[in-house]
């Protein structure tokens, strides 16, 4: 089973290398680049900032856009080009068709983030050799102690460990959405509604935290609002929880236990959806 | 029937365990200062239907990034006023940015205060001068509210201190907030020497600068700068020091 599942997996990842998905990369490259040139104007631990601003949050806009348009569209062409009805008449489960489709998805928004990180990276590395060499000329005369905090300052400012754990939530989120836009798609009627959807609870997502927060005020909670409370936090995830990069960015430090716990939770949201995309699919009638 | 509803179930009960470890990792996100911003109406005002959308998407810092560039082009054509509008904006997006507050507490303080003073289209001197106390206190305002979003800043705290300093004079003031700063983890080496320069100026706290800079004296060569010495040397003659107990004394 796993073994078809992965090669539905592969292929999905091929199909969607061949749709030039890649195109978003020279995007980012450009986003990077470019902001990376206007930064030299600003001062040095400004630049840093502005770059990681602007890399790590194309980033996240990137890997959700690709994770929702890339799932939402491929059950709709799968059965417009009739491949849906090839697969499932092989000894092919339906949900290993779906899983493999996810995996391919996920493999592809992996291989996104890394892409995307190392022109981050690429971009932060040559910003702060540029400006180790301004400041080892500025401070030429200078007492070796200010040189050194002028140094320290440019490396605290750049590269630090925080930034694994903040780019691996934003992949995890994006692979989140991928999760639920695959359950959306399969009782959605066209791949429009299912990225209209997927929009609205990413944006009920974002604020599932303060109407949770508000319900469950108080001593006194009812009984069903703890159920409804329930009922939004499975539907609508809490994707506030995944955006640490903001706070990250800020200087704030990811504790090792949160990074693993906000992991966690991601995936099992991912299993959920899976299985209820699963679930649904099965009885669907094609 | 009875799958699709063992199936509801589940999910129910999923669900509801859920809910508390979601509470539970909101909770501990915000204790080390992660998720921890407001979003208000006050930001909502600010910041259009459109940014305030991607503020709650989940694109704060991407927004704030924009918003600081767009500042920069403001300081280029020298709108002081829009400048700082939009620093309040940055600031309420990234409170825990400390790059932000300091660099609007900056550009109020030094650029705008001076460009105040320097307008020609304002003839009275008495109003340039105001309007130049105006601008270093709104600097001074940013400091104090970065300080509040990020108490444990001791660059911030540093930086209020240099305001103080050369911007407002206060050196008692000034001499308070180097202290502070000294006090805190992650604080600059020089900061103490700071705070004892500023509090030998400030009149009745001649006795608690001497005795901090000379307990720096104490501490080695690398902080007998010359200002150190020449300062400690006037607090001797001022404190009416004894001559034992003075820098030069053959018996130190």
């Amino acid at each position: 089973m796993f073994t078809r599942i992965a090669t539905i997996a592969r292929n999905t990842f091929t199909e969607l290398v061949r749709q030039k998905v890649f195109y978003i990369l020279l995007v980012f490259a450009l986003a990077a680049i470019g902001s990376s040139i206007f930064m030299a104007q600003l001062r040095i631990e400004a630049q840093f900032q502005m770059i990681k601003d602007v890399c790590l949050g194309s980033m996240a806009i990137f890997t959700s856009l690709l994770a929702i348009l890339a799932t939402a569209s491929f059950l709709p062409n799968d059965s417009e080009d009739r491949t849906i009805y090839t697969l499932l008449a092989k000894p092919v489960p339906r949900f290993a068709y779906l899983f493999g489709k996810l995996g391919g998805i996920i493999m592809l928004l992996l291989f996104f983030t890394f892409m995307m990180s190392v022109v981050f990276c690429a971009v932060l590395w040559m910003r702060e050799q540029s400006a180790l060499a301004q400041i080892h000329t500025e401070f030429s005369g200078a007492p070796a102690e200010e040189l050194q905090l002028a140094v320290k300052s440019v490396t605290d400012a750049t590269f630090n460990s925080n930034l694994l754990p903040g780019i691996l939530i934003i992949f995890v989120k994006a692979a989140l959405l991928a999760a639920l836009t695959l359950f959306i798609s399969t009782f959605a009627t066209s791949a429009l509604f299912t990225v209209m959807i997927t929009a609205a609870i990413y944006f009920i997502g974002h604020l599932q935290a303060t109407a949770r927060e508000s319900w469950l005020q108080g001593a006194d909670i009812q009984w069903w609002t703890r159920i409804l409370v329930a009922l939004i936090a499975l539907l609508f995830p809490d994707l506030q929880a995944f955006n640490l990069a903001d706070d990250m960015i800020a200087g704030a430090a990811i504790p090792w236990e949160i990074f693993v716990k906000t992991f966690a939770l991601g995936w099992l949201y991912v299993a959920v959806y899976a299985s209820l995309a699963a679930y649904v699919f099965a009885g669907r009638e094609l | 029937m009875i799958r699709k509803i063992l199936a509801i179930v589940l999910l129910g009960a999923f669900g509801l365990a859920l809910v508390p470890f979601e509470q539970s990792l909101d909770a501990e996100q915000k204790a080390v200062q992660l998720r921890s911003v407001p979003i208000d109406l006050d930001l909502r005002e600010r910041l259009g239907q459109m940014g305030f959308l991607a503020a709650l998407s989940g694109f704060r810092s991407a927004l704030a990034a924009v918003l600081w560039i767009e500042a920069h082009n403001a300081w280029e054509r020298t709108e002081w006023g829009r400048m700082a509008g939009l620093f309040d904006t940055v600031t309420t997006l990234q409170p825990r940015s400390l790059l932000y507050w300091d660099m609007a507490a900056w550009h109020m303080a030094w650029n705008a205060s001076l460009a105040a003073l320097d307008d020609k289209s304002q003839p009275s001197e008495a109003l340039r001068v105001r309007n130049q106390r105006q601008y270093i206190k709104l600097g001074r305002d940013y400091l104090i509210r970065g300080l509040r979003n990020n108490p444990k800043s001791a660059f911030l705290q540093e930086r209020l201190g240099v305001l103080l300093r050369d911007k407002l004079d206060e050196h008692c003031e000034a001499g308070e907030a180097f202290l502070k700063a000294s006090e805190l983890p992650d604080a600059t080496p020089y900061i103490a020497r700071f705070a004892g320069y500023e509090l030998s100026k400030c009149p009745g706290h001649e006795q608690e600068a001497y005795d901090l800079l000379k307990k720096l004296y104490a501490k080695g060569p690398e902080q007998r700068k010359p200002t150190l010495v020449t300062t400690l040397k006037e607090l001797e003659k001022k404190l009416d020091v004894p001559p034992a107990d003075r820098i030069d004394s053959p018996q130190l």
